[in-house]
Parts: C-alpha cells; structure tokens; sequence
C-alpha cells in the first residue's frame, strides 16, 4: 500500500430524502493507490464516488484532498476539481465539439495552456488511448468504448492528481468493456491514482489495491482484493459475490 | 386604392418606426433575456432570486400597463427620456422575460451530464454555460426565440398609443384624410407582413445553420 493519504474522508453521511445514502463513511486512498468500490445497485457507490469532488454535496464529515477540505461552490473548488479527473458512465463527452477538442477545452480554459500546445499534448493522450486517428471526429461518430477512451484521455489532459471511475463500462457492448478497462489498467500500472466504482470483478482482481465492499450506505468490507474475493467476512458480501460470481 | 402611393412617405415613416422599435427592442430583451436566463440557472441563489422575480413581474404584467409605468414612471424618479427610448425599454423588457424562459427551456433539454463534466474539470459556471451548455441549447431555443421576436413586432404597435411614431400610428392621419379604412389597415398589415416574415426567414436561416451541428 502507498504511502501518504491524497483522499480522506471522515464521518462522511448523506440523504436522499428518507433515504440515508452514504452513512458514516470513512475512507482513506493513498497516493498511487487503486481502490476499487463494488457492492449492490443503490448502495451509495457512486455518490461516494461523486462527492469527492462535490458534485454531491454532503450533509455532515470531512473530504480532504492531499491535506485540503472541499472547498464550498465557488473559484476554489473548480481548482480543485481541475486536480481530480472524472469518468462517468454515460461518458459526457461535449457532444457540439471534436474529439480533439474534448480533450483540449479544460487545459485551455482552465489551465490558460496556450492553443497549441493543448492541441500537442491532446494528440499525444489520444496516442496513448488508441484513438489518434479519430481526432476530428464528433463524439456521436465514436462507439462508447471509443468515446469511454476519449472521456479518459479528456481527464488526463488535465494531469490530475487522482482520476475517479463512476461505473465507466456499465453503459458499454461487451465486447468494448475490455478496451476501457485495457487503458485503466495501464493508468493504474503507471501509478495514478485511482476510485472505481465498477462491476467487473476481473479488473477489481487484477488491478487494485483495495477493494471496497458497499452496501446500503455503509462501507461493509474494505480488503485488499485476494481476501475479498477468496475469504469475504461479512454475509452481505458472500451473499453479493454468490450472486455475481455464479453466472 | 391610391392610399399607399398617394401617402408613401407617411407609410415608409411608420415602418421605419416599427422597424427601429423592433429591432433595438429585439436586442435588449435577448441580452436581458439570456442573461437573466443565466441568473435562473446560477449556483448563488440571490442570482437565481432575480432572475424569477424579473420574469414574473415582467410575464405577467399587462404590456399596456407596463407602458403606463415606464413612460408615467421613470420621469418621477428624474428619468425622462425621448419616447421612443421608454417604449424601447417597456417592450425590451418585458420580451426579455419570455426570452429568457425560452433559452432555459433550451438549458433543460442539454443533458446534465455535459455540465457536471465540465464542472469536473475545474471549468467555472461562466465557462460551463458559454462553452458547453449554451452552444448546445441554442439550436432547440432558435425556434421559440423566432416567434417571441415575431409577437415582439406586433406588441410594437402599443407604442404608437404613446406618441412614438409607427406603422399601426399611421391609420389616424390617414382616416382624418378621408380614405377608405379598409384600404389603409391593408396596406398597415402589409408592412407588418413584410417585418414578421423577415423575422421568420432570418430565423429559418438560423436554424439551418445551427441545426446541422453534432
């Protein structure tokens, strides 16, 4: 395990109405640190994963990125989500723009890098995630692995401290999850940081440090992946894994 | 029949008036209109506050009444201005609401999604709504905008009650003249035909030309 903690939270809880969604939470992952989230649908995966970086708000507890807490909406938190990359499920790719110009938006309107070199370094991240050649098409012409790639070369452009996964191959064909999950782990062999929240146990097996288990609202498990998948502790766990690992 | 050519200068007058009055009244309530729009979908919620009292008192107070209060009411307060000046201001602002609830009806059928991730990205709401979310709002705003302009073209004509010159205003001298009504309403429909169809065809244009993006 990495050393020093990039993400913290600490007595983390939030509602949806009656529903209590994230209940609690205390989380660590440290810098160069693949922590992958699994667990049932609604259980609060993926609004633990967008709270890290505010696009849900908390009610209550403490998110501290590399020893900062969450800045409130405002100038402050836009810089610090400029530091922590986000890739979502239904990709969000800017539909009016290109590829190219994806994924050299935010460094240019964000980072002030000037045009060229934004256009430069957006080639280079396209290179590395295989779509060099699809630079000046529209997102609409890509497939969604295409497109799950553009989205991820698009928060690297930003050379973020840590990259967030909400359920990036949830939305995808089969046969185009691996091309993603390829290009993750890469990202994770050349130690960037990294949340997933996901469903492909061969990735959580494969390329993470620590898998933790979520359900309802709760962090149930939170092992490294081996002892999870061969030994899980609590009943929800075996429950969940006997569901998912049968098929 | 000769009402038109008998009286060309005084018809041509009252065009150019509706023209001015609707093209200068047509470019404060798009300003006024987007920018309130932004207010209604801004993170600070004082923002948000404006803009909804701005577009319910301004939907829904009576274009004539508002007339009343920008001509009878700004000079209390020490701001007296030509008359064609308040009647641009009346109709501007009063456009201005349903601009704005036509463009943030655009705002709602962008997908959230395309906002959060531009947000993610460090982008600030400014940029978030410049760059992402109203470039991909305008073309399904294009529409509603046009017919909005269109009915701005035709409320105009209120203001010819308030001593501003335009084409409705026209009918008076010429009924004093004698000729025949019919004849002179016809030709004053004409030319507000000839401004609502320009309206249409530059709008069919835009939408043309915005449509095809993505």
């Amino acid at each position: 395990m990495a050393g020093d903690a990039l993400i913290e939270l600490r007595g983390v809880n939030k509602h949806y109405g009656a529903l209590h969604v994230l209940q609690d939470i205390d989380l660590t992952v440290g810098r160069g640190e693949v922590v992958v989230v699994i667990g049932p649908s609604g259980g609060g995966k993926s609004t633990l994963c967008r709270a890290i970086n505010r696009l849900e708000t908390v009610e209550s507890g403490t998110i501290t990125l590399d020893g900062r807490p969450l800045p409130e909406e405002g100038r402050a938190l836009a810089q610090l989500r400029a530091e922590v990359g986000m890739v979502f499920q239904s990709f969000n790719l800017f539909a009016h723009k290109t590829v190219l110009a994806n994924v050299m938006l935010a460094p240019i309107k964000v980072r002030k890098t000037k045009r060229d070199e934004a256009a430069r370094r957006a080639r280079e991240l396209l290179d590395r995630v295989g779509l060099a050649n699809q630079a000046d098409k529209y997102p609409a012409q890509l497939s969604g692995g295409q497109q799950q790639r553009v989205a991820i070369a698009r928060a690297l452009a930003m050379e973020p401290k840590a990259l967030l996964f909400d359920e990036p191959t949830s939305a995808l064909d089969p046969e185009m999850i691996n091309e993603v999950l390829e290009v993750m782990r890469q990202l994770a062999r050349d130690g960037m940081t990294m949340v997933v929240v996901t469903h492909e146990m061969g990735f959580a097996r494969s390329a993470a440090n620590r898998v933790v288990f979520m359900a309802d609202g709760r962090i149930v498990e939170d092992r490294t992946p081996e002892d999870f998948f061969t030994a899980p502790r609590s009943e929800r766990a075996k429950d969940f894994l006997s569901k998912i690992l049968k098929h | 029949m000769n009402v038109l050519l008998d009286n060309l200068s005084l018809y041509g007058e009252g065009l150019l008036g509706t023209v001015e009055l609707t093209v200068y009244s047509s470019l404060l309530a798009l300003a006024l209109g987007f920018l309130m729009a932004a207010f209604r979908v801004a993170p600070v919620g004082s923002l948000r506050a404006i803009g909804t009292v701005w577009v319910n008192v301004l939907r829904n107070t009576p274009l004539t009444l508002l007339f009343f209060a920008v001509v009878l009411g700004l000079p209390r307060f020490g701001l007296v201005l030509p008359f064609k000046l308040f009647a641009v201001l009346a109709l501007g602002c009063y456009t201005s609401a349903f601009i704005c609830e036509a463009v943030r009806s655009g705002i709602n059928t962008v997908p959230t999604g395309q906002g959060e991730a531009a947000r993610s990205l460090g982008m600030s709401f400014p940029q978030t709504l410049g760059d992402i979310v109203l470039p991909q709002a305008f073309r399904s705003v294009i529409p509603p905008i046009g017919s909005t302009l269109i009915a701005l073209a035709k409320n105009s004509a209120i203001a010819g009650a308030f001593s501003v010159v335009e084409l409705l205003g026209v009918y008076k001298p010429l009924s004093e003249m004698g000729y025949s009504i019919i004849w002179t309403f016809v030709w004053i429909a004409v030319g507000y035909l000839l401004v609502t169809l320009t309206i249409s065809a530059i709008f069919h244009v835009l939408e043309k030309h915005y449509g095809a993006a993505r």
